[in-house]
């Protein structure tokens, strides 16, 4: 029982971690190169977790995230569905990757993501971002392997204390 | 075929959990849902609704930044501090000589005023903010101040800082409030060019140290140089306030206009402290009808059946 709360809490705060990361500000110059934090613990679970992850939590996730930081209540729901729908496809597979080749998977995900949102913003009537738009998924590319070993050793634990 | 499993969620080509359909589903509904608040802006509104749940997250997040400000300003070593004090004083210094001769204007101003016995007064309310540290999104320019609804503020105000103008509050939450910078790629600003007073209109760029004029006359007098002040036009600006300084001209594409590109005065990726301008220098909508002048009617009499134009005794 206490197992699974330490899962939910494990779950609930990288969600809120995510979210505030996804606020917090960088300096300037390298603000252009934040990752999609949110997308990218979303990927993970959804990896990981199926059964707690599915397009309905993807959903709501993405309008918390619009309110929160948003200019058009959907547009991250939109991204985090595209997201999520494909990972869960191709789930299988992206779990038994070594890590270099999900980062590999998951640049090409944000890369696709990048193009949803020029997509819902074009659609909006907004001008076209710079091209320092584009340097986005490589970071995050750099800091997934960071966020799965991070995650995959925070549960590993979590199992050893039982 | 004991061993063959039944259901094929675990087998490497499956469709899984998913299904298309749900997929379409909630595409659907997250698309329905970009309509609706792209028509209605129902999200600024729900914001405002959930004020309670959302300030205190942006609070938090911008607890890092403050803290790692703090610390900078914990380790700085008492050189840096000296220097920066006396770069401030003398900066003081400046402004109190400016302000000094400012002053004897404004004596001079009131007395021509009184003169022309001019109706209009340009003094200004202000209200102090501070920024909450927070990015909203790389890619669009706003800032969250840390007043709102309750302390009075209201959507048009205009934000400038001890530079310049920085731009205008867009959304009201209960205890804060987003502001849209100039050099956000869906701001305009209409500007004057104090050199020649040509006025035009400044648009944001998308970048934080750039202004786009790309529409003044082919025949207009403008320099790389030349400092551009808000206009007072489209009401929302009160008019005599920097706005930037044009540092590269040029043709645009067609060739009909110049196009120039002007460097925002305020420092607008810098400025922590921020004043909000609080009268509105016109109010929107029509303006009430003015007073009646003349004598009162119950002194004019029964009005005589005159031809307009005739002087009434």
């Amino acid at each position: 029982m206490s197992r699974l709360r330490a899962r939910t809490w494990l779950f609930a705060g990288s969600i809120v971690c995510a979210f505030l990361l996804q606020l917090m500000p960088l300096p300037p110059l390298l603000e252009p190169l934040k990752p999609y934090w949110i997308g990218l613990v979303l990927v993970y679970w959804a990896i990981e977790t199926p059964e707690r992850v599915g397009l309905g939590f993807a959903f709501l996730l993405g309008v918390s995230a619009d309110l929160l930081v948003g200019e058009l209540l959907g547009e991250q729901a939109l991204r985090l569905l595209v997201i999520a729908f494909i990972v869960l496809r191709f789930r299988a597979r992206l779990r038994f990757f070594p890590v270099w080749q999900q980062a590999l998977a998951v640049l090409a995900l944000l890369l696709n993501d990048r193009i949803v949102m020029l997509m819902a913003r074009g659609f909006s009537g907004e001008p076209m971002p710079p091209s320092s738009f584009w340097l986005a998924p490589l970071t995050g590319m750099l800091a997934w392997p960071f966020v799965f070993l991070l995650f995959d050793d925070l549960r590993a634990r979590l199992r050893a204390h039982e | 075929m004991p061993l063959a499993r039944t259901d094929n969620a675990t087998t490497l080509f499956a469709e899984g959990a998913v299904s298309t359909l749900r997929l379409i589903v909630y595409l659907a509904c997250a698309i329905g849902l970009m309509v609706l608040d792209h028509r209605g802006n129902y999200l600024e509104s729900l914001r405002r609704t959930g004020g309670v749940l959302i300030e205190p997250v942006y609070r938090l997040a911008a607890l890092p930044a403050n803290l790692a400000r703090a610390t900078r300003t914990a380790v700085a070593t008492q050189d840096q501090l000296a220097s920066e004090n006396r770069a401030l004083r003398e900066q003081l210094l400046f402004a109190q000589a400016r302000l000094n001769r400012l002053d004897a204007l404004v004596a001079q101003n009131a007395r021509l005023k009184g003169l022309l016995d001019a109706q209009k007064n340009l003094g200004l309310t202000v209200q102090f903010a501070r920024l909450i540290n927070v990015d909203l999104d790389p890619f669009r320019h706003r800032i969250v101040l840390d007043v709102g609804a309750s302390q009075g503020i209201d959507v048009g105000q205009p934000v400038i800082d001890a530079q310049g103008v920085m731009g205008q509050i867009v959304e009201v939450l209960p205890n804060s409030s987003i502001a849209m910078l100039i050099t956000d790629a869906t701001h305009a600003i209409p500007v004057v060019i104090e050199r020649t007073g040509l006025r035009t209109i400044a648009y944001g760029s998308g970048a934080i140290d750039e202004l786009q004029l790309p529409t003044i006359p082919i025949s207009a007098d403008v320099k790389v140089g030349d400092r551009l002040l808000t206009s007072g036009l489209g009401g929302r600006f009160p008019a005599g306030f920097p706005v930037g300084e044009v540092r590269q001209v040029g043709q645009d594409k067609s060739g009909m206009f110049i196009a120039a590109v002007a460097q925002p005065a305020a420092a607008l990726d810098r400025s922590s402290e921020v004043l909000l301008l609080r009268d509105q220098p016109q109010p929107y909508g029509p303006p009430a009808p003015q007073d009646e002048v003349g004598p009162p009617s119950d002194l004019a009499g029964p009005a005589p059946a005159a031809a307009p134009g005739t002087p009434t005794p």
